[in-house]
């Protein structure tokens, strides 16, 4: 065989590793719901649950609560099929947390509670460039 | 007043801009096509006449929106929405570019440029090549047209009016209602680095148009080999300029994003690295076709390859395809199917052009040697190739959700739950590779080897690789297996390269080139190695407080942020850490202390509280101070074990744009290593604060008591005769208290009025928002000389702060200028080759 046949079939063979390597590894939107399911089935990847943050009637967040040295916080999400669910975020609250629209937890179950690697958060903008004045 | 004139003049070179281009695609396709010398210079000088009008239009539209957007015409919706009448000269430059469409007015420009150069130096090609100018030109030019036909929309106008782009009841009452200022410039890109990275990475974008174009030509005029040598020269400029780019881009979010490094491999990052990658595979194909006549066909693949990439990445970065997985948000503007219009053209037009000159191609059926230098060339190219490949696939996932949805199916794929590890799993066995391959390369291209000359040519740099790399090994004490190769493989690069470089610099330094961009690539991936390797959280916490209410989780989790509040110092590591207070930056650049600042309708400018006398700063009473009002800094002291100290000031922005309270670092520098810092969490400077129940306590002149945790004193109660500044009047009676709080490192003074006019009492209280405490005077006993304060608290002001160590992180940014430098070196080199055949009248 054709030394540049051999290093095609390298090549090939390279990219197909690659090509499962990227399925195996992307994550998905899930619900809390199907999250916990995964858990309860003995599977810890991580995965991604979009929601929003509790609120009460009033508008207020409720069910957020930062560690005693604020290095850590738990707090109440709803996801888009309306399951609640507690998070934990072992990162210090951001600044503009209380003001998220949407937010994208990255994470897994961990004995019942949702342990968040990365939190992504959607803020509005003060100027949403929809409104002059 | 609404200025029309300018705008109607705008849209008229966008307009006389799109039609010359057009016009130029037809000039120079009859020039190319005909076939009698002077009926084709007829129609040559034609298609010149039209792209230099096209190019003059392109300029118009430039100095039109610039006029717009420095003269503050905020009826116009592209200076309302990216300027600001603040903004610096400077910055009133990248608002230029800030949005999509100055973005492609950016990008334009540059072409308009090189197709000017392209026809003042190459007068063989100029035809065919401007064929491919014009065709993106008018793409260009079709983004920001700004034609509405039906349900269709072509294009984007940078010249709308406010009023014709928003539906505020405001225009109803008053058409010609006029902003006074504009919602201004996203202050994440208020960074002089994002003056020069944007137009620096448009210049990369629009080189590899050139390359590309002569590969078109070549295919088009079956001159399959002549293409490539005015091609390489721009190739090589291409990646100097787009690697410098990306590498500024980098630069930047490490000085003023908190991700903590120079690459986050976000989608949009990813999109310009792919490019670049391909980029400089196809540099290696066109040397290697260049010497010995091989890889002609992975040349053309390649090189049509790169400027696909780069409208494959115009396409994802701009589409909206993206959505949430970037950082980076760039506005819809429903252009998709504009963007994707002109990526599958110029796709089309390169696989049907490529498929039917195939088989005309010259090519060589030679069995390629192991020892030749073009199978080690050409494993090098399909490296990175590979390299690209791998990054391009995951980066794709919410492109393959979208056409998966557009068929009607449904796809919840996301991005890898941590893409760090995800690709350095991948990129770090490659840059293993990469290095190896370029240090053997490097010997095999300058000499012919046999089997026996291997071992002594490359026997001394593998010893010297040896000795450095157990040295380095030791010194750092690293354990890491792939680490230690790359580092062998890194230093294996530096050194086999310098051997060659000691050799070829003796003779003609000109073909040194190589040998130096070699070398800097093995500093690159050293300082890449070891400063995110090797990055260490020294903020570590070892407090050992309860980690979270819910006792369910049990896992230990590590701390990587300390609290620090203020005046009270924190041990970190070898560092000592004091908080010492938010401060704002004035505009002749030194730091003020917000506490002693009185906030006013405007932004930036704040007013002095109280006279302030120290050492290193006056402040006036009453005085305006201009500061940059959106940029909070938190400054913390260090002290290091061996009594070094010095101050940093991490920063928090009030970003609407980002939506919310963006932080970015403060870096102390240093050779060996970068000590990064940046606030994680902040109370809130823009939210009101929330006080404590009122609390009364009787105190008498110099009774020491505590507010807050802090030791204070009654210092005097003075009556006055006026109060901030404002006269008393009539029978009014008013005491000023003075009231001392110790902090550790500075003493605050409150100074809480107590007032009394017509029999009635007033209060005026006096807050300090850093030590939490807000005092009243609440009644005055004067048959027992006491005071009755009330005081109010809060919890007092404090920062979470990550702090890392970033070692050799400046063997990148030195690897990264020797690399240009390499690059600068080739760049001459091909093009002095190209230039003395085009003065024997051979191009």
């Amino acid at each position: 065989m054709k030394r540049s046949y051999i290093f095609g079939i390298i090549v090939i063979a390279a990219a197909i590793m690659m090509i499962v390597s990227t399925a195996g590894d992307a994550s998905s939107y899930v619900s809390f719901k199907d999250a916990h399911d995964m858990a309860l089935e003995g599977n810890d990847t991580k995965i991604h649950v979009v929601g929003e943050l509790k609120k009460s009637e009033k508008g207020e967040i409720i069910g957020l609560n930062p560690s005693d040295d604020k290095l850590s916080f738990t707090f109440m999400m709803v996801d888009e099929n309306g399951i609640e669910q507690e998070v934990f975020y072992n990162e210090p609250m951001p600044a503009d947390f209380k003001r998220s629209e949407q937010v994208v937890v990255i994470g897994s179950f961990q004995k019942g509670t949702f342990i968040a690697d990365k939190i992504l958060m959607k803020c509005p903008s003060k100027y949403q460039e929809e409104t002059v004045i | 007043m609404i200025h029309t004139t300018i705008g109607d003049i705008g849209h008229l070179f966008v307009i006389i801009s799109f039609v010359a281009a057009l016009i130029s695609i037809f000039n120079f396709y009859k020039a190319e096509k005909s076939p009698l010398p002077e009926i084709q210079k007829g129609w040559l000088k034609n298609g010149q006449i039209t792209y230099v009008i096209h190019g003059l239009a392109v300029f118009g539209i430039v100095i039109t929106l610039f006029t717009i957007i420095s003269n503050h015409y905020y009826e116009y919706f592209y200076a309302w929405s990216h300027s600001s009448k603040v903004l610096p000269v400077e910055y009133i430059i990248s608002s230029f570019w800030e949005g999509q469409e100055g973005s492609f007015l950016l990008w334009s420009f540059w072409n308009v440029l090189l197709g000017f150069v392209i026809l003042l130096t190459n007068k063989k090609w100029a035809p065919s090549v401007m064929v491919s100018f014009s065709v993106v030109q008018a793409f260009l030019a079709s983004m920001i047209l700004g034609v509405v036909i039906g349900d269709l929309k072509i294009g984007s106008s940078p010249f709308i009016l406010l009023r014709d782009a928003m539906d505020a009841p405001i225009f109803n009452i008053n058409p010609n209602y006029v902003p006074e200022d504009g919602t201004g410039l996203n202050p994440l890109l208020q960074n002089y680095w994002m003056v020069i990275h944007p137009p620096v990475l448009f210049l990369g974008y629009a080189t590899t148009l050139i390359p590309f174009a002569y590969a078109i030509a070549g295919l088009w005029k079956k001159d399959f080999k002549g293409w490539v040598r005015p091609a390489l020269p721009w190739a090589l400029f291409s990646a100097a300029i787009l690697g410098v780019g990306i590498l500024m881009g980098g630069y930047w979010a490490y000085e003023t994003l908190n991700f903590e490094g120079f690459w986050n491999w976000d989608p949009v990052e990813n999109a310009s690295l792919v490019p670049w990658l391909v980029l400089v595979a196809s540099i290696h194909t066109m040397i290697t076709y260049k010497k010995s006549e091989t890889a002609l066909k992975a040349s053309i693949i390649l090189v049509l390859s790169v400027f696909l990439m780069v409208l494959y990445a115009t396409f994802m970065v701009r589409s909206g395809v993206l959505g949430e997985s970037s950082v980076h948000s760039f506005t819809d503007l429903g252009l998709s199917g504009q963007l994707l219009l002109y990526l599958l053209s110029f796709l089309i037009i390169s696989i049907v052009l490529a498929i039917v000159r195939w088989k005309h191609i010259p090519s060589t059926e030679k069995e390629v040697s192991t020892y030749s230098r073009e199978f080690w060339i050409f494993m090098g190219a399909t490296l990175l190739c590979l390299m690209g490949f791998q990054i391009l696939l995951p980066t794709s996932i919410p492109v393959y959700n979208s056409i998966i949805q557009s068929f009607g199916g449904i796809s919840n794929l996301a991005p890898p739950a941590d893409q760090v590890e995800f690709y350095t799993k991948w990129q770090m066995w490659f840059a293993v590779g990469l290095a190896i391959l370029s240090g053997t390369g490097q010997f095999f291209w300058w000499q012919k080897m046999k089997k026996s000359g291997v071992k002594d040519s490359l026997l001394m740099p593998i010893l010297i690789t040896l000795a450095i790399s157990a040295l380095i090994i030791v010194l750092a004490g690293m354990t890491n297996i792939p680490y230690i190769l790359l580092v062998i493989a890194s230093v294996y690069t530096i050194t086999a390269n310098a051997k060659i470089f000691i050799k070829i610099v003796k003779n003609n330094y000109k073909l040194s080139g190589g040998a130096i961009a070699h070398m800097g690539l093995g500093m690159m991936l050293l300082g890449i190695l070891f400063s995110t390797g090797y990055s260490r959280t020294i903020s570590l916490n070892e407090t050992g407080l309860l980690l979270t209410n819910s006792e369910e989780v049990e896992d230990n989790f590590n701390q990587e942020n300390i609290p620090l509040f203020i005046n009270d110092p924190q041990t970190m590591g070898e560092y000592t850490l004091t908080y010492k207070g938010r401060f704002y930056e004035t505009y002749d650049g030194g730091y003020v202390k917000a506490s002693y600042l009185e906030d006013t309708q405007n932004e930036n400018d704040k007013i002095v509280k109280r006279d302030i006398k120290r050492e290193d700063e006056s402040l006036t009473k009453g005085d305006t101070l201009k500061v940059y009002g959106a940029n909070h800094y938190y400054k913390v002291d260090y002290l290091h074990a061996d009594g070094e100290k010095f101050s940093l000031f991490p920063r928090a922005q009030i970003n609407a744009d980002m939506g919310g309270l963006i932080s970015s670092p403060d870096i102390r520098r240093k050779f060996t290593k970068d000590l990064y810092t940046h606030v994680s969490s902040v109370p809130d400077p823009t939210q009101e604060i929330e006080w404590s129940e009122p609390k009364e306590m009787d105190v008498t002149f110099g009774e020491k008591f505590f507010l807050n945790d802090f030791v204070t004193v009654l210092e005097e109660v003075k009556r006055v005769d006026e109060i901030e500044g404002e006269k008393l009047k009539g029978n009014d009676l008013a005491v000023r208290a003075t009231v001392k709080v110790y902090g550790d490192g500075e003493d605050y003074i409150l100074n809480p009025y107590y007032l009394i006019r017509d029999n009635m009492a007033g209060r005026i209280p006096d807050e300090n928002r850093e030590i939490g405490i807000k005092l009243n005077i609440e009644s005055i006993k004067p048959e027992s000389n006491t005071f009755t304060l009330s005081v109010r608290t809060t919890q007092k002001d404090y920062v979470i702060l990550k702090a890392l160590e970033k070692p050799f992180i400046n063997l990148l940014w030195i690897g990264t200028l020797v690399l240009t430098i390499g690059f600068g070196m080739a760049i001459f080199r091909r093009y002095s080759e190209f230039y003395k055949m085009k003065r024997k009248g051979l191009e």
